[in-house]
């Protein structure tokens, strides 16, 4: 069910989007306000969550350390793992956002008879992970192409490296098969591991659906159907310049992988896939392990009840004398 | 399996509110009419005051990468007990008052009603996370699951829900100054008879000093460490030591716990018995603040102390008087780690010490949560044990350092009542000792921290009958060779050492300090 729901919905879509194009010919609504209005959504949504987010105070100083601290000039700091500096915490942040640095730890703990634990090596959620990310990544970069008149030579370069198999005509790009390839599996994780099926919820399936669907329109497009890339282009760069014009000869296809992306757009902010952007706020891996050396502040921090040592010695006076240890008043 | 609810007496003590007698296995927890209003204001709160918060009831996309890396769901299969899930049960509320689609699509969205069902529930599994962070680490966001469970937890609080095995504590230490409601002569009792097993142990008669204005350090420890055994056997360790350096130091009955059960009630609570180690420095007039081994205590001595109650700008940085080392790191909050301090008279030679006196022993050691994952204590501890014995041994890697396990019984869990949770959450850490007690034949655990050697005790009692358990410094103490000290017949604890005859000369009625270690404890 949680996962039946979300694959209706991308159907759903898919037929919306046919269905208005091809029966009811609302072409100006799917190619452009659609897009428009996604592209602003996604871009206020992100401000909104970011700037909430930032607005919020971080009282107390909390990363997680993950290797020695800044300790006796004799020992050896883990300069990353266990930043003490600002220089350490944005390495950290670079290999967590670019490497995925924690998901590369994990692993696979598996009880044996007597009961005996053990621990493997388990990197296939950060394979899959990466592989998705960077591909998408590259994937957009590529597109670029079609928003550019003079297009820049990195996406050119990058273009053309990821081509470099030289297979079939148009040429192969290899992260249309890892992006494909990686979103499956992290789909069948989610339904084949019993635990990850258990805590998964629709809003976990259905981004996955929307990006398969959105990867195999792209695929049957360029690949299979062969879209008219140049009425495309003409198209996309209609839009760029804020002079939008349909251009006939783009296909309902099309339509539908720019409907989706849309959809993309418009759900990302409002989604977990909002955690793009938090990853750099988050408090455990963005602050530096000198809270000894360097007093955090908290703008909220307010005065407390405190049980004072006068009204301690009041409790216990006598005892403490009895005792010998000293007092204030005697 | 549950520990039993808070009693009023101890809630009102500190004036929480709610303060009621109630029981966890009845129906009718007698909850105030307006519960879900005083939870959701009480969420919306802290949704505005913790980043940390606001963004881990956001971001996770629940990829399962914390799953088993949680000692209760290896111990327990519980799946609520993933990580993961167990914000979940939380997270599911905040989607329904808080987020758009929560409120436009409910159940579908992951959301949930705030009823009785769904608190009692985030009640048992708040209860069931030691906030030792260990997900944490695994995390790709960083997520901590202890952010989350003691946020929880702040909110049962408003509704008088904790559990009396934190709040007893939390009163007296509050009231008395530690958390085992010692009070100031019976403390001073029981160090009198520390040291008179230590006179007996060592010939050399040590005379601490309580509440001495003037001096340079205060020392300040877990109240467990000077209440039960194994942790004693550390205390004298610390005694001893200071003893034979000649230290300018004092305890204090008013600021006599370093551990802070505060924290696992609110963080207010936390603040305002941290508040008494700052003021009693201050009160004394001592240069800086030296800290026993504890776990937790720690987290907050490095994450929350200087937060709450510094600035500490009446005390100087932290500096050796036996070595003039300065204690960098800790310039700001003025508090140093013994573990710290003592690698640093080692490393400067100025300890002598005896490593064949540990020689009955081999030796493994347990990272703490709190000082790996909230510190980054892991060469300071190993440079000490190395130094003061000869037989040391490593638990399997994925067990130790920042991947360590928790000991089960961590943030207030040690209750009898709840032993069951306790043995299986302990479960992963004493798979990991038995693998180097097979294997290397180890028969002593090392640790810093308090509530690991109540805990540990316990728990290797259970799984790996015979494992001793000990503070590093009651190993240190084992090495220390002191001035004028008779010959040492027997450890810490009054068994006889394995070491080499020197001299034969057979002392029969050498009384060793009574049979303290009876229950568990490696005999060689």
């Amino acid at each position: 069910m949680k996962a039946f729901l979300p694959f209706l919905a991308v159907i759903f879509l898919v037929l919306l989007v046919i269905v208005g194009v091809k029966a009811a010919s609302l072409y100006f609504l799917f190619g452009v306000i659609v897009p428009y209005a996604a592209l602003l959504t996604f871009l206020a949504g992100v401000v909104y969550r970011a700037v909430k987010w930032g607005r919020t105070p971080v009282p107390f100083h909390i990363p997680t350390t993950c290797g020695q601290q800044k300790t006796l000039p004799w020992i050896k700091q883990s300069k990353i793992e266990n930043p003490s500096t600002t220089g350490g915490v944005v390495v950290r942040m670079l290999l967590e956002v670019f490497l995925f640095r924690s998901l590369f730890r994990n692993l696979k703990t598996e009880m044996h008879e007597g009961p005996k634990l053990t621990y493997g090596s388990d990197k296939w959620l950060w394979l899959a992970g990466l592989s998705f990310h960077w591909s998408f990544l590259i994937i957009l970069v590529r597109h670029l192409r079609f928003f550019t008149q003079n297009v820049p030579g990195v996406v050119q370069i990058v273009g053309s490296l990821d081509s470099f198999l030289q297979i079939g005509l148009p040429l192969l790009y290899i992260t249309d098969v890892i992006f494909l390839a990686a979103v499956a599996y992290l789909f069948i994780r989610r339904v084949a591991i019993q635990p990850v099926k258990y805590i998964s919820l629709a809003a976990d399936y259905f981004p996955l659906f929307l990006l398969l669907a959105i990867g195999c329109s792209g695929v049957l497009m360029r690949y299979f159907l062969k879209v008219d890339v140049v009425s495309v282009k003409m198209f996309t760069m209609s839009l760029v310049s804020l002079r939008p014009r349909i251009v006939p000869g783009v296909g309902t296809l099309f339509y539908v992988h720019l409907f989706l992306v849309s959809t993309l757009f418009a759900y990302f902010p409002w989604s977990k896939l909002m955690h793009m952007g938090g990853v750099f706020l988050s408090p455990t891996r963005n602050l530096a392990n000198n809270s000894r050396m360097k007093r955090h502040v908290n703008p909220w921090n307010y005065p407390v009840k405190v049980h004072t040592y006068e009204e301690y010695e009041d409790d216990f006076r006598a005892k403490m004398k009895m005792a010998g240890v000293p007092v204030e008043k005697e | 399996m549950f520990c039993w609810g808070a009693k009023a007496k101890s809630l009102n003590a500190v004036g929480f509110p709610n303060a009621r007698d109630w029981n966890p296995t009845e129906e009718d927890w007698k909850l105030p009419e307006n519960w879900q209003e005083i939870f959701l204001e009480g969420m919306r709160e802290r949704l505005s005051k913790y980043r940390s918060f606001r963004l881990f009831m956001d971001i996770c996309v629940r990829c399962g990468a914390c799953a088993d890396k949680c000692h209760f769901f290896i111990g327990t299969g519980d799946p609520k007990n993933m990580p993961v899930l167990r914000a979940e049960l939380l997270r599911s509320v905040y989607r329904r008052y808080f987020t758009k689609a929560g409120k436009m699509f409910g159940k579908l969205a992951g959301a949930r009603d705030l009823d009785l069902k769904v608190l009692k529930e985030l009640w048992y599994y708040a209860f069931q996370c030691t906030e030792c962070r260990r997900c944490s680490v695994f995390c790709p966001y960083g997520i901590d699951t202890a952010e989350i469970t003691i946020i929880v937890r702040e909110l049962l609080n408003l509704l008088g829900l904790n559990i009396q095995w934190t709040m007893g504590p939390v009163a007296d230490c509050y009231m008395k100054g530690n958390h085992l409601g010692i009070e100031p002569h019976t403390m001073v009792n029981i160090f009198e008879t520390m040291c008179d097993d230590i006179e007996t142990l060592t010939g050399i008669k040590i005379t601490p000093s309580f509440n001495r204005k003037g001096a340079e350090i205060l020392f300040v420890t877990p109240s467990g460490d000077f209440f039960a055994d194994p942790g004693t056997y550390t205390c004298m360790g610390y005694l001893m030591l200071f003893h034979e350096l000649g230290l300018d130091y004092t305890w204090s009955t008013y600021a006599a716990e370093g551990g802070n059960f505060g924290f696992f009630t609110s963080n207010e609570m936390a603040k305002r018995l941290n508040s008494k180690i700052y003021a009693e420095a201050k009160r004394l007039g001592v240069k800086w603040i030296l800290g026993g081994e504890c776990g937790h205590m720690w987290r907050v001595m490095n994450q929350y102390m200087d937060t709450w109650n510094g600035p500490a700008d009446f005390l100087e940085v932290p500096k050796s008087p036996v070595t003039g080392t300065v204690f960098e790191n800790a310039r700001s909050t003025r508090m140093t780690h013994i573990i710290e301090f003592t690698a640093d008279l080692i490393r400067h030679g100025k300890l002598k010490l005896d490593p064949r006196r540990n020689d009955h022993l081999k030796v493994t050691f347990h990272d703490s949560c709190n000082t790996s994952r909230a510190m980054g204590i892991f060469e300071e501890p190993r440079y000490v044990i190395k130094s003061v014995c000869n037989h040391f041994y490593e638990m399997p890697d994925g067990t130790t350092r920042e991947q360590t396990f928790c000991c089960g019984s961590g943030s207030g869990f040690n209750a009898g009542e709840n032993m069951e949770l306790r043995l299986r959450g302990g479960l992963p850490r004493a798979n990991a000792v038995k693998y180097v007690r097979d294997k290397y034949d180890v028969n002593m655990l090392a640790n810093i921290c308090a509530i690991d050697r109540a805990a540990l005790t316990t728990s290797m009692n259970y799984w790996n009958p015979g494992m001793g358990v000990t503070g590093v410094h009651e190993l240190v103490a084992n090495a220390l060779i002191m001035t004028g000290e008779k010959k040492r017949e027997t450890n810490m604890r009054g068994d006889p050492l394995d070491m080499p005859v020197e001299e034969p000369e057979a002392e029969a009625g050498a009384a060793a300090p009574a049979d303290k270690a009876a229950g568990g404890k490696a005999n060689v």
